[in-house]
């Protein structure tokens, strides 16, 4: 018998007691499905609020002004990785840009930040997520270089995480971002900037 | 071969040393009651709280009475996500399975993210005896790691160490597996935190091959979470080429669409967050992003044991949250390392005996009673395992195991118990005899219990074990049954 068997087997053995007739569904699941009620400005509030929460810059602006908002969350960058296929109108004058085509991942620590957008944000939690889709970048972009500077559209905001999990492609690798790195291990004390991006910036467009 | 829970005392002898360490029980109490108050504000803000855990607890309810069908789901998606699925019967075998994989891509190190279930089957020990270096990248395995110690905690497995304790251990160790740590190093945790950053950097940039555990499977979609705060995690699960995630078989959960409840659960009770900094999920492989070569190996070790004992199943549903340490006043003041395994506290208590089985290890048979059963951990617990039910059974077992075998003067004492109480006329004869018993010893002089009880105090051997740890009431000068012959009837 292989191991995959004899797991199997002793999986069945231990549940002798479960009658054979039952299947999944009649072991009742009582809970609320996600929400359906549309956003408030309140909720952009919140969002921007919980996500300053977690020591998250957070900047809002209207569509027109994005670009020139980024510029002055760039100072510190001077050189900037951006997904190949970030959208033109998403690229600040300022920092020497590098497009992300696979570079090796001793290049990507060699850079100061990254701009990417997002697939969507949980305004009860303060979680941006992204799905790596066009403009998010492969998964290591957002990770090694020090500076995330993230843009995300108010229209992109749901209630809570069981309205993101709804929306979200399970086909697809995600990354649910709550404020920088972070670790509590020493003395449960919160300290901001462990091994991820130790600054988040967060761009709130609308 | 690093520091090994095997040959640890039972927990009362364990837990007498650890009382007596009171720079221990200063960590402990603080971190302790930091933490618990982190989790109630934020459970607090969640209405539907007492809803979500109801729904956390049936649904893995559902997952674990339908555990074959959700396994094998679960298989054939992880395999159509480009996915390698290995069956581990035992530690020895799942260690032997990773040993494997590391050996054909030619690597002599691997760097891990912290996983309960790697440290369950000692899987850094045996990838040492290969030969191949196992790194702890998350922040406080690190500290265990550097200082040849063992964990304490669920989540925080140094919480026994105090920021000057880890400078100390950041100075000596650094230097001797990679980068040193900075020489102006200082105790701040913003500074500690820096130099891991430092250290591990190197490896995370060099490694080929990393390990994983897994919060949740999801049998419908394949696809596995890791929920955690560092971006150790991260770095693990995206630059290497080859990944290999170790997976307990009760990590499953059926649907992509039931992550929702844990994800909003599991942060709360853990770190007391709204949501923990990074959660990954992520199925098989992704072309052009992250490992390549995707290897998930499924354990069982014990854990079909305890899912065939009808009481104790519902400890399957533990999501490794941590909230019942924090809250237990037995860990508070004993730590993690009385309990003898990767896994203390109240959840270690019932876990550890069902995984590896009662009836032949004192250390193991000793963990039911490592709990005053006053329920704290029940009501923190976000899936609902009710551990005093569990506990009390456990401690049926274990009494059970040891029928037939030499009596204990327990064992003496309550066969005298029984021949006494089965029969009115000794009942009251004994009663009469503790009664007088009591007016004599009234007249020493002997302490008062709070609320103004006279108590005996250490009875001689073989009681001596028993009343070493609690007040013996004296007896009362009348029974109720004297008093009741006596003066009830005329109340009448």
């Amino acid at each position: 018998m292989t191991a995959r068997d004899v797991v199997l087997a002793r999986v069945r053995r231990a549940l002798r007691d479960v009658p054979p007739e039952e299947t999944p569904a009649d072991v009742e699941v009582v809970r609320s499905g996600p929400s359906t009620a549309p956003l408030t400005p309140g909720h952009v509030e919140l969002f921007a609020e919980r996500v300053a929460q977690y020591r998250a810059r957070v900047v809002r602006c209207v569509p027109d002004d994005l670009v020139a908002t980024l510029v002055p969350l760039l100072e510190d960058v001077s050189t900037l990785l951006v997904p190949f296929d970030l959208p033109r109108g998403l690229r600040p004058a300022g920092p020497r840009h590098i497009e992300d085509r696979q570079l090796p991942t001793g290049e990507l620590d060699a850079v100061d930040g990254v701009l990417t957008t997002a697939r969507l944000g949980i305004v009860e939690t303060g979680t941006i997520v992204l799905d790596h889709g066009p403009g998010q970048g492969r998964r290591a972009a957002t990770l090694v270089p020090d500076i995330h500077v993230c843009v995300l559209w108010a229209d992109q905001l749901v209630a809570g995480v069981p309205e993101a999990i709804v929306n979200l492609d399970p086909t697809r690798p995600h990354t649910w971002i709550s404020g920088p790195s972070a670790t509590s291990d020493i003395e449960l004390e919160r300290v901001e900037g462990v091994h991820g991006p130790r600054t988040l910036r967060v761009v709130l467009v609308g | 071969m690093s520091a090994t829970f095997v040959g640890m005392p039972t927990f009362p002898v364990a837990a007498g040393t650890a009382l007596a360490d009171s720079q221990l029980r200063r960590n402990l109490a603080h971190a302790t009651s930091t933490i618990r108050t982190k989790r109630a504000e934020v459970v607090r803000e969640v209405d539907a709280w007492e809803q979500l855990r109801v729904a956390g607890a049936t649904l893995k309810d559902r997952t674990l009475r339908h555990l074959d069908v959700y396994l094998e789901q679960l298989e054939t998606a992880l395999t159509a996500a480009g996915a390698t699925v290995h069956w581990a019967r035992d530690a020895d075998e799942a260690n032997r399975i990773v040993v494997d994989i590391a050996r054909l891509h030619g690597t002599d190190e691997v760097v891990k993210v912290k996983s309960m279930t790697t440290a369950e089957i000692g899987l850094n020990d045996a990838l040492e005896a290969a030969g191949i270096h196992a790194w702890e990248t998350d922040l406080a395995e690190l500290i265990v790691q550097l200082g040849d110690d063992l964990p304490s905690h669920i989540l925080v497995p140094a919480i026994h160490r105090n920021r000057a304790e880890i400078r100390e251990i950041f100075l000596r160790e650094m230097e001797r597996v990679g980068r040193p740590a900075p020489a102006d190093l200082t105790d701040a945790p913003l500074e500690l935190a820096a130099a891991a950053r430092d250290h591990l950097r190197e490896k995370f940039l060099r490694a080929r091959v990393a390990v994983s555990g897994a919060n949740f499977a999801v049998a419908e979609t394949g696809t596995l979470a890791v929920v955690e705060s560092e971006g150790n995690g991260r770095m693990c699960l995206t630059l290497p080429e080859v990944l290999i995630s170790i997976v307990g078989i009760e990590k499953l959960l059926p649907t992509w669409a039931d992550l929702d409840v844990f994800l909003q659960t599991l942060p709360r009770s853990s770190t007391g967050e709204r949501m923990n900094p990074y959660t990954s999920l992520w199925s098989g492989v992704t072309p052009g992003d992250g490992p390549q070569q995707v290897h998930v190996v499924l354990l069982d070790n014990g854990r079909t044991d305890v899912l065939a004992d009808t009481v104790g199943r519902q400890a399957l549903r533990c999501i490794r949250c941590s909230a019942c340490l924090n809250i237990c006043p037995v860990y508070e003041r004993t730590g993690g390392h009385s309990y003898g395994s990767v896994y203390p506290g109240p959840i270690g208590a019932i876990l550890n005996p069902m995984m590896r089985g009662v009836g032949q290890d004192a250390q193991l048979d000793a963990l039911p009673y490592a709990s005053s059963l006053c329920g704290a951990c029940f009501d923190v617990c976000p899936v609902r395992i009710d551990i005093p039910e569990v506990l009390v059974h456990l401690r049926t077992k274990v009494v059970d195991a040891h029928r037939g075998r030499r009596p204990t003067p327990q064992d003496l004492v309550m066969r005298a118990a029984s021949w006494t109480l089965a029969s009115s006329a000794r009942t009251a004869r004994s009663t009469r005899l503790a009664g007088l018993a009591a007016r004599v010893l009234s007249r020493r002089g002997l302490r008062s219990a709070p609320g103004g009880r006279r108590v005996l105090g250490a009875l001689p051997r073989p009681a001596a074990g028993w009343s070493g740890a609690r007040d013996v009431p004296l007896p009362p000068a009348e029974s109720f049954r004297s008093w009741w012959s006596r003066a009830g009837r005329d109340a009448r």
